[in-house]
């Protein structure tokens, strides 16, 4: 009897569950669906769901149109650049925090998390005249370094959380068999690390790749990725939802995928370790 | 054990990144206070001289600052109710036994990695629009009059494809607090009979606490500075121009560099009361 009522109780909640996770997902399946129609289609009454003419022409309409690779190129640097910049500059520093503690390691993580509070309007025209001056404005290299900079907190976090799992008695046995720091390094903890910076790298490429505030500010033409190529489409002209729907399943398509790679490292890394 | 050797090495390793974020916070910092002490004018005279506290005077008592803040408290307050009551449900749901449970989590963390320029402008535009937007083909279907969404109920909009954005992440947090929960302890109070909203007012709710806390905090960052959803909806019309908007208007669109940056010290004060707690929190978990 009692197995019964778990069936039925189980199957209540996988209708329920399925009902409001599709319905939340709608937006972005609607979306797709709408990419492959016809604009005509596209805006039918009643709304066509399923049973329309699937065609790609959006997407080459969008390709040809606004040079979407650019685009696309231009968020692969701005995104893995600022990641594997940020990465090599924060594996070291979280590296020492969490096999050479000191007092002051947790002043320091604190206060590199209080750096990543800062609201950006705050310093957006001191940041907008630097690049001015330095001729960064509109170019990838300036965007590398700006999101670098505003994900070096999160990465060094994740790093810290993630190297303090590994066990220090292992180190101390490397020692113990003569390895020098070089060895214990190269042997021992890189191979221990690996999986967390690589949980690392992921979380961050989604941030940075979805960065909306300094991608719009700080790019017009050349350097614009694929956030400023969607914000393009704000001022609508004619029919373009089949269009927009394109261009939006192009620019999110790759990030969904990452995405579902990093479900339970984004609690990690966006809680700064306090809830895992 | 650390020695003298280890530990020099550690200063060196750690410098680089040390070094870089406090270049990051010091240098825009003090030319923001720089500025906001100034009338500059890049476009009309450039730096006009210092003005005092003037420019922090004027933000404050300038007819769109109590609406945006206004808009601001709304935007934030509605987004984090929303959120942190359907994510607890919907924690608590995704916590049950049920088949293709991975399936569902992925289908309800998804909106997360949507990129926040896409999301505004598909809700915008193809269930927004007040003629050809989904909503409007269902309110049609209901025999009502379709809304004018972005303009007539703009607030409300703003709150929903926030929300929309922000649930995914709520839900994931509290999900994972859930599942630390004791299953005995549940099922204990469960067969002493314990009604459910009992068990749920003294068993879930205080173990979820300290994730309820952490999500408030965190989503409250991150929304006094959303930008994007109100850059390509409403450009700031319509009563949603939000304190981080006006500031971004006042610095680039208008070019009165003093006042916005007066307005972004008063934005950086905010942010960082807010960050005061949250840091107590984070910093009590790093001891542990």
């Amino acid at each position: 009897m009692a197995r019964a009522v778990t069936t039925r109780r189980k199957s209540l909640n996988t209708i329920l569950a399925w009902a409001v996770g599709l319905l939340i997902f709608f937006p972005i399946l609607w979306t797709i669906l709408t990419s492959f129609k016809t604009e005509a289609q596209a805006i039918a009454s009643p709304p066509i769901f399923l049973n329309f003419n699937w065609t790609l022409e959006n997407y080459a309409i969008v390709q040809e149109r606004s040079d979407y690779m650019r685009f696309l190129w231009n968020s692969v640097i701005i995104a893995g650049g600022s990641t594997i910049l940020g990465v090599i500059i924060a594996v070291p520093a979280a590296w020492a925090m969490a096999f050479v503690p000191s007092k002051r390691t947790k002043d320091i993580l604190l206060w590199m998390l209080s750096t990543k509070m800062l609201p950006a309007v705050g310093v957006l025209y001191p940041i907008y005249l630097l690049f001015i001056r330095l001729g960064l404005l509109d170019t990838r290299g300036g965007l590398v370094v700006v999101l670098m900079l505003i994900n070096l907190p999160i990465i060094v976090w994740m790093l810290y959380t993630y190297f303090r799992e590994i066990p220090g008695e292992i180190l101390e046995a490397a020692r113990m068999d003569g390895a020098t720091l070089k060895e214990e390094i190269l042997y021992v903890l890189t191979p221990m690390a690996v999986p967390g910076i690589a949980s690392t790298v992921l979380l961050n490429f989604i941030l940075a790749w979805n960065e909306a505030f300094w991608t719009l500010n700080l790019t017009a033409v050349d350097a614009a990725p694929l956030t400023a190529f969607i914000a393009s489409y704000s001022s609508p002209e004619g029919l373009f939802f089949a269009k927009l729907s394109a261009a939006s399943t192009m620019a999110i398509a790759p990030i969904l995928i990452l995405g579902w790679f990093s479900q339970k490292q984004l609690v990690r890394g966006l809680t700064f370790g306090a809830v895992k | 054990m650390a020695t003298q050797h280890s530990r020099s090495v550690a200063r060196l390793m750690m410098a680089p990144a040390v070094v870089l974020l406090l270049g990051w916070m010091l240098v825009p910092l003090t030319m923001t206070l720089y500025f906001s002490f100034k009338k500059y004018l890049p476009l009309r005279g450039g730096d006009l001289g210092w003005v005092g506290f003037d420019n922090y005077v004027r933000f404050v008592s300038s007819s769109s600052f109590w609406p945006a803040v206004q808009a601001t408290l709304v935007i934030v307050g509605g987004v984090l109710i929303i959120t942190v009551i359907l994510g607890i449900l919907l924690a608590m749901l995704l916590d049950q036994p049920m088949w293709g449970q991975g399936v569902v989590r992925i289908l309800v963390i998804a909106p997360f990695f949507v990129m926040p320029t896409v999301s505004a402008l598909v809700w915008k535009n193809m269930f927004m629009d007040p003629v050809n937007g989904l909503l409007a083909h269902l309110w049609r279907f209901f025999g009502a009059e379709p809304i004018s969404w972005l303009s007539e109920a703009s607030m409300t909009s703003i709150i929903m494809i926030v929300s929309w954005q922000w649930l995914p992440f709520a839900t994931l947090i509290l999900l994972t607090a859930i599942q630390s929960l004791d299953s005995e302890q549940l099922e204990a109070a469960e067969m002493d009979g314990a009604p459910v909203l009992k068990r749920f007012y003294h068993i879930i709710l205080p173990h979820l606490s300290r994730a309820i806390t952490i999500v408030i905090l965190i989503q409250t960052i991150f929304l006094l500075s959303i930008f994007a959803e109100i850059f390509v909806t409403t450009g700031g019309a319509f009563g949603t121009r939000t304190l981080t908007y006006l500031i971004f208007q006042r610095v680039l669109e208008s070019q009165n560099v003093g006042l916005g940056s007066a307005g972004g010290v008063y934005a950086i004060i905010l942010a960082n009361i807010v960050a005061i707690f949250l840091m107590r929190i984070v910093g009590k978990n790093l001891d542990a």
